[in-house]
């Protein structure tokens, strides 16, 4: 942030470079908000995973992972879809881009680049509770405490990407 | 025989266990609530809400935004004070690093206006 604050130059408008084309005109920031929404809603179906989990309800729980999961990879999807978008056709690189201060570039790709590695790790340990929980693993130890301990991973990735929203492409 | 005492949730010792089990309700109702906080977070930017008012906005969605879903969705809560403590003091710390840098690199900017101002201007 003090990097930010210092820089001279003007920092480039995120509401306009992030812009979706929809239907001939420019929506601002669209796929940030559907990034958002997906995101906040696989941490309810995980946190509703987890209240599954202590019923000791297997196959719900799974499932419910399993969904929390595929929230995930969306959002990874998307976020491969707005890098390509802004690294072939906005020009945008870690050391400069049309729009103003050099340092953007840079704060962007590593700031999204580790939240979306997360998120990918997490895609994969979640399938991993997953499989366990249908498997009943956690039946057998009469302990579905590894899904709390998942569901804590993926709420704080959750939780990271509500910063980056406000106070990187919002601020 | 004493029972084994490795990490086992709370509630697994009994008279100090705090609530595992929620109904679905209360988490339907935060995530219609994070998609209203979200919606409005959104709608400051749609309304081209700038300066001041804007980031202040934008802070306070997040941070309630946060708040849900350390309070409800991490079941922060529902723990004991101490532990809430352990967790919420270091980042309070961290907060006011931030404040400090931000007081630091206005005055850098200020600097570099001065005696540096962009080429061509």
């Amino acid at each position: 942030m003090a990097v930010r604050l210092t820089t001279i130059e003007p920092w480039p408008p995120t509401s306009e470079v992030f812009a979706l084309h929809v239907g001939g005109a420019d929506v601002p920031l669209l796929l940030i908000a559907i990034m958002t929404f997906i995101l906040i809603s696989s941490s309810g179906t995980m946190a509703m995973a987890v209240t599954s989990g202590y019923k000791k309800e297997r196959k719900k729980t799974a499932f419910l992972i399993l969904l929390t999961a595929l929230g995930g990879v969306a959002f990874v999807g998307m976020q491969m879809f707005e890098w390509s978008k802004l690294i072939f056709e906005e020009g945008i690189r870690p050391w400069g881009n049309p729009f103003g201060a050099a340092q953007f570039g840079g704060f962007f790709f590593m700031i999204t680049g580790f939240h979306g590695l997360h998120v990918s790790i997490g895609v994969v340990y979640l399938t991993i509770v997953a499989k366990r929980v249908w498997e009943g693993r956690y039946d057998k130890l009469n302990d579905y405490q590894m899904v709390e301990v998942a569901g804590l991973y993926w709420h704080f990735v959750d939780l990271v990407w509500i910063f980056i929203f406000a106070f990187f492409y919002l601020w | 025989m004493e029972e084994q005492k490795h990490f086992k949730h709370p509630s697994f010792y009994p008279g100090d266990a705090p609530e595992t089990e929620h109904p679905f309700s209360l988490y339907i109702s935060v995530w219609i609530l994070l998609f209203v906080l979200s919606a409005f977070s959104y709608a400051v930017d749609l309304a081209e809400i700038q300066g001041y008012l804007r980031w202040f906005l934008v802070t306070v969605f997040a941070f309630l935004k946060a708040g849900l879903v350390v309070g409800v969705f991490m079941h922060m809560a529902w723990e004991r004070m101490a532990f809430l403590y352990a967790i919420m003091l270091p980042p309070l710390f961290l907060l006011a690093l931030i404040g400090i840098l931000a007081v630091d690199g206005a005055f850098v900017y200020y600097i570099r206006d001065l005696f540096m101002p962009l080429v061509g201007e």
